[in-house]
């Protein structure tokens, strides 16, 4: 099975978070980058469906030049070669923007099943990967927890609301957006890093994909959000504040 | 164009209530007589009949074999041709699970981008959606022509808003849906095994979060839930990691829970865990950073070490209960 995997480079996620002096991003000096975690967990799935059944895992990520360390480690993790979608204005692309840009990259590689995160940790849309499946005619299944090859297709085990799940047959080609904790996500070795450098990484732009990036939908600003109840901050030493605490928890809300 | 279409979800074939939170969100957009309520299905009268009392403009059903069973691919066709039919400037949905499969892709169909999971409506109209896991709000705005696709967050508005009334017209919208259409064959749903945990009727809860760490750190939250006497939950992360079971978590994805007291150790608070516990009557949020969304649905906070505050926290419980 030839599966490509879509992931996005995110920032992490204890790294502060200063609104850009535009405020229409976030400040991005010093920021630290992390792999989007549900594209961890599609990845995850991805190399483990290539060690039962054979085949190849193509990464593809979009970004500026940054983007290139997280995608080094999706090789180190065992990805077997990938595609930089090399672009500078992700942040005002909207959902259809983006997606078409993957679309765009993954359409030439023909692949049998596409995977990604249900959604990124940042803007956190979660329509990237159902996008995709409408701009190249597959079907597409969301929140998917496992992946089964059968005879000619695919039989995915898909995460319903309130603990409900519910199992879905479908053909290959397909697009699927993974849910996060259906597998144990693996670490690179150092082996794996080491492979991780020789490894295929070929760069394409949007230019290159005759993508537009027109949007239909632009963030016009960011801003701290509301606070819905005024919170008391118990001030003081662990000990204090907990003492504190304990005693507004008796006296003045009576839950204890 | 003119009019606005709210899809309406049902269950158990009941409209659900975060379908009337979007048809209070799409009255924010224009008047009750602008607004379509639009119910699927293979039988929908009942579902119209619930949607007809609550005084929108018109109900539109639309019928056919099917859609007895939810696919992307048949609501998406359904959907297009609808739209295509009432030329609506806005489309609003309830941000569920089952909107989130198909809706990015009608709109991308039809050349747009779903504004998704938004929070609040602003004159503009400007849609607020959160970002970074609800650090941060971002306002966007719909151009150009075709109608504006937009998902309302559970609980962001307010169902009982919509006033009842007679509603004028009942019609219904018999599509064109062939079976070779629908790519894709879904089985009936299905829970694993037996629930042995009900954090829904738990009058306090412990719930831990990413901030724990370690796996082998977890005996301190439970130290505290036994001092305590709380049940322990957690974010969805610790379950992910197989740390707790699944049964123990709260969220979108978990159980809803609503104690009297509910104490979030290391959890910042992202949406998908808040919609879970923030009906609760007292919550108490332990987290290192103060900007955490989680000290945003707090009664009380303190901001510092949870592998100081905890232990402390659970002496003090001892104390007062000794």
């Amino acid at each position: 099975m030839k599966i490509i995997v879509a992931i996005k480079q995110v920032p992490d996620r204890d790294a502060p978070i200063r609104i850009a002096t535009n405020a229409k991003g976030i400040e991005e000096r010093e920021l630290q980058w992390a792999m989007n975690e549900p594209d961890a967990y599609a990845l995850e799935e991805a190399l483990q469906l290539k060690e039962k059944n054979g085949g190849e895992v193509i990464v593809v990520s979009a970004g500026p030049e940054r983007v290139g360390t997280t995608i080094r480690e999706a090789l180190a993790k065992g990805a077997d070669r990938a595609i930089q979608v090399l672009c500078d204005d992700l942040g005002t692309r909207d959902a259809l923007g983006v997606a078409r840009l993957l679309a765009a990259a993954i359409k030439r590689e023909n692949p049998d099943l596409v995977l990604t995160g249900l959604q990124s940790e940042d803007v956190g849309l979660g329509q990237t990967g159902v996008i995709v499946a409408e701009l190249l005619g597959l079907p597409h299944s969301t929140l998917i927890l496992h992946v089964e090859k059968t005879g000619d297709g695919i039989t995915v085990k898909r995460e319903l609301e309130e603990g409900w799940f519910q199992r879905i047959e479908m053909p290959l080609p397909a697009v699927l957006t993974m849910q996060s904790g259906g597998n144990k996500l693996r670490y690179a070795t150092l082996m794996g890093i080491k492979r991780a450098k020789t490894k295929e990484l070929k760069s394409v732009t949007a230019a290159e994909l005759s993508v537009d990036a027109a949007a239909v939908v632009t963030l016009e600003h960011i801003a701290m959000p509301k606070k819905q109840k005024s919170t008391q901050i118990l001030p003081g030493s662990p000990k204090e504040a907990a003492a504190a605490l304990v005693e507004k928890l008796k006296t003045e809300a009576r839950v204890l | 164009m003119s009019g606005i279409l709210v899809v309406l979800e049902d269950r158990a074939e009941k409209i659900r209530s975060t379908s009337w939170e979007a048809l209070a969100a799409a009255l924010k957009l224009g008047s009750a007589q602008s607004v379509t309520a639009v119910v699927l299905g293979a039988q929908t009268e009942a579902l119209a009949g619930e949607a007809a009392a609550k005084g929108v403009g018109k109900v539109v059903r639309v019928e056919h074999p099917l859609l007895a069973r939810y696919t992307a691919d048949a609501y998406c066709a359904v959907l297009q041709q609808l739209i295509q039919n009432e030329s609506p400037t806005h489309v609003v949905f309830p941000h569920t699970y089952q909107v989130r499969d198909f809706a990015p892709a009608l709109a991308a169909r039809m050349g747009q981008a779903l504004i998704g999971d938004v929070v609040a409506i602003e004159d503009g109209p400007v849609f607020v959606r959160q970002l970074m896991q609800g650090r941060l709000n971002g306002s966007y705005r719909h151009h150009g022509n075709g109608p504006c696709f937009v998902s309302v967050q559970t609980g962001a508005f307010r169902a009982d808003t919509v006033e009842m009334n007679e509603t004028t017209a009942v019609t219904t919208f018999i599509p064109n849906l062939d079976a070779a259409q629908i790519r894709t064959k879904p089985s009936e749903p299905f829970r694993e095994a037996a629930q042995t945990v009900d954090l829904a009727s738990a009058q306090r809860i412990v719930s831990v979060g990413r901030g724990i760490k370690e796996v082998e750190n977890l005996g301190l939250v439970q130290d505290l839930a036994a001092a305590i006497g709380a049940e322990l939950a957690a974010s969805r992360p610790i379950c992910d990691n197989g740390w707790l079971p699944m049964e123990r978590q709260v969220g979108s994805s978990g159980q809803t829970v609503a104690p009297k007291l509910y104490l979030a150790v290391g959890i910042s608070g992202a949406i998908q865990h808040l919609v879970g516990m923030k009906g609760s009557q007292c919550i108490v949020a332990i987290n290192k950073d103060p900007e955490a969304p989680i000290f945003e649905v707090a009664d009380y906070g303190i901001v510092g070490d949870l592998f100081e505050v905890v232990p402390a926290l659970t002496e003090a419980v001892k104390a007062v209960k000794a």
